[in-house]
């Protein structure tokens, strides 16, 4: 295989007491996608502000397009775009003028930088608006900005940080058709995303990264294998929740998870045959379910099974030790 | 999706980033702050109406009570409020560039193939505009009012020319608080904390002969006592040269200690 495109070895950055990055290990090929997963303050952010020469590691290095990102900032600033959490556009200028400025900067020439404005705009389904104060613009209209504005310089490589935090689902969709679209035409792409749809949907590889380091990192695929396999999922009656959660726990020595609102009972089962003895001890307890399948586990279980909670940025359950409430 | 979004790419050259695309990048960043105040006209009404305020508060409020007769008091106050004037536009530098970091516009030309020295700078061109305008727009509305300069035409020019460069010198040190505050809130605290004792202890309203001695102490050694005497000086015709050339020195001073220390936390900020 060739040399990766962006390679990051041992990352480390710390902010305070809190370590934000502590030996961060990445790889991405020209021309895919690489999803960094995890919770919020996993520290995918600071990882995307150290590739984009916003930020120094205290340790570690990396390089983009072969270019370092401590000692060559200049030169990779030339390769890269960056969209950030939040749309990073001037509110006060219109979407045109916003873009037309970033090609300024970049140094295009006047004429090309309003066509170049003119042809994102259009791309971006912003044409509409493109005389109009961002001010006026939707939460997604200015991630589309956003993105366009990240895309002016015809970036080698673009940085999406949670570029879908906060949307509805169909600006979500909306923009992920365009970036599907960037990266056929051959835009290498480094994501960072608490959404593991998001992950599922746009990356070709995902680095799992929790606390500072990554935990895991392969295909969707590989991830869903690595954990175990399969699931077996349940839906039931309100009432046989806590037998039937107790019945698969048993069968599948893993602990079952139940969800109230779905009325779904879901465990990892390590062989596919546990399905039917789950059915049985089930139809011997005389508890009729609605539903019983065999399925592969979401990135949600699979966050779940690397880290021992949801992918939602809540901390584990803390056991009740003295000392530790009050 | 149109094909035209990343086809033919520009490939790196050198890291290096030549004087005259600094300069460009500079001007580039300036119209957009120009163009702010299109979007946003409030700023113009900051700009213009408050200062005409205070010219009108102080000259027909305490004017008769100061200096025995308004008219009279309008000349003496016209150039230091025309210096407390071009102070406030500072608070445009720092919140501009506050909201800028806010907003994340910042790691956006921080992660552009551009100079992050020419951010600043386009910003206080901008200001540079922006304090001409109310110097204009205070000396104007004083003439209508009665002011007339008694220094001659060059002492005129003289006195508006001195204006503008304090203007224009106070962005250095709000600029650095803008930087350096987290939030706009903090840059107002800031800014009144130090711009409103400043321009008050000074020779803006009141002759400093008139004030308790402790008083005059610290305003005989503020900065803007200084150029208030000059402006004042070159505009009605007295004694410029001793006032002159110690404001053309604090000027420089605060310009070379504030602009470095606004660009590097600038640079540095997370």
């Amino acid at each position: 295989m060739s040399e990766p495109a962006i390679l990051a070895e041992g990352l480390a950055k710390r902010f305070g007491k809190v370590r934000a990055l502590d030996g961060v290990d990445l790889e991405v090929y020209e021309g895919s996608v690489l999803g960094l997963l995890g919770p919020n303050g996993a520290g995918k952010t600071t990882a995307i502000r150290i590739l984009a020469t916003l930020l120094r590691p205290d340790a570690g290095s990396a390089l983009v397009g072969g270019y370092d990102v401590v000692r060559q900032p200049a030169q990779v600033r030339r390769l890269i775009g960056l969209t950030g959490q939040y749309a990073a556009v001037d509110e006060l200028l219109s979407g045109q003028e916003n873009l037309y400025m970033l090609g300024r900067l970049l140094g295009l020439p006047s004429k090309e930088a309003r066509a170049r404005a003119a042809s994102l705009l259009e791309s971006f389904e912003l044409s509409d608006a493109a005389l109009k104060t961002v001010k006026a613009y939707s939460g997604g209209m200015r991630r589309r900005l956003d993105l366009a504005a990240s895309l002016v310089g015809r970036p080698r490589f673009l940085y999406l940080d949670e570029p879908t935090t906060g949307l509805d689902p169909r600006s979500r969709r909306q923009l992920w058709n365009m970036i599907t679209g960037l990266v056929r035409e051959g835009t290498t792409v480094l994501l960072t995303t608490q959404y593991l749809d998001e992950a599922d949907q746009l990356a070709d590889r995902i680095a799992v990264i929790d606390h500072g380091r990554v935990i895991a990192a392969g295909t969707s695929d590989e991830l869903k294998s690595k954990t175990g396999g399969q699931v077996v999922e349940a839906r039931v009656q309100p009432l046989d929740m806590a037998s039937v959660a107790r019945i698969m726990t048993e069968v599948s020595g893993n602990e079952a998870s139940v969800d109230h609102d779905s009325q779904l009972i879901t465990v990892p089962v390590g062989d596919p045959g546990m399905l039917r003895t789950a059915s049985r001890q089930l139809d011997e307890a005389g508890i009729t379910v609605s539903e019983l399948a065999l399925r592969r586990p979401s990135l949600d279980e699979v966050f779940f099974a690397l880290t021992g909670r949801p992918a939602d940025g809540e901390q584990p359950d803390q056991p009740d030790i003295e000392g530790s409430t009050t | 999706m149109s094909t035209a979004v990343t086809v033919g790419r520009a490939g790196p050259t050198s890291g290096r980033i030549a004087p005259r695309e600094a300069i460009h990048h500079v001007l580039t960043v300036m119209r957009r702050n120009l163009l702010h105040i299109r979007s946003d006209p409030e700023q113009l009404v900051g700009m213009t109406i408050q200062p005409l305020m205070f010219l009108m508060l102080f000259v027909y409020v305490f004017g008769g009570a100061i200096a025995g007769s308004s008219r009279q008091y309008l000349q003496f106050a016209l150039p230091g409020i025309l210096v407390q004037g071009v102070a406030f536009t500072g608070f445009q530098t720092a919140l501009g560039l506050n909201i800028d970091f806010q907003r994340g516009l910042i790691d956006r030309f921080r992660s552009l193939p551009i100079s992050r020295s020419s951010v600043v700078a386009g910003r206080i061109l901008a200001d540079a505009v922006r304090v001409l305008w109310g110097v204009l727009i205070i000396a104007g509305f004083g003439m209508l009012l009665g002011f007339r300069f008694h220094g001659g035409f060059a002492g005129a020019i003289g006195g508006i020319a001195l204006a503008t460069l304090f203007g224009i010198t106070v962005c250095w040190p709000m600029a650095f608080i803008g930087v350096s505050a987290k939030s706009p809130e903090a840059v107002n605290t800031w800014g009144f904390m130090i711009i409103l004792p400043l321009t008050f202890a000074s020779s803006v309203f009141a002759p400093a002969s008139t004030m308790p001695g402790w008083l005059q102490a610290f305003v005989k050694v503020n900065p803007i006592t200084k150029v208030v005497d000059a402006t004042r000086g070159l505009m009605l015709g007295g004694p410029v040269a001793r006032p002159l050339w110690q404001s053309l020195i604090w000027l420089i001073v605060i310009t070379a200690v504030f602009a470095p220390l606004a660009i590097s936390r600038y640079r540095r900020r997370v």
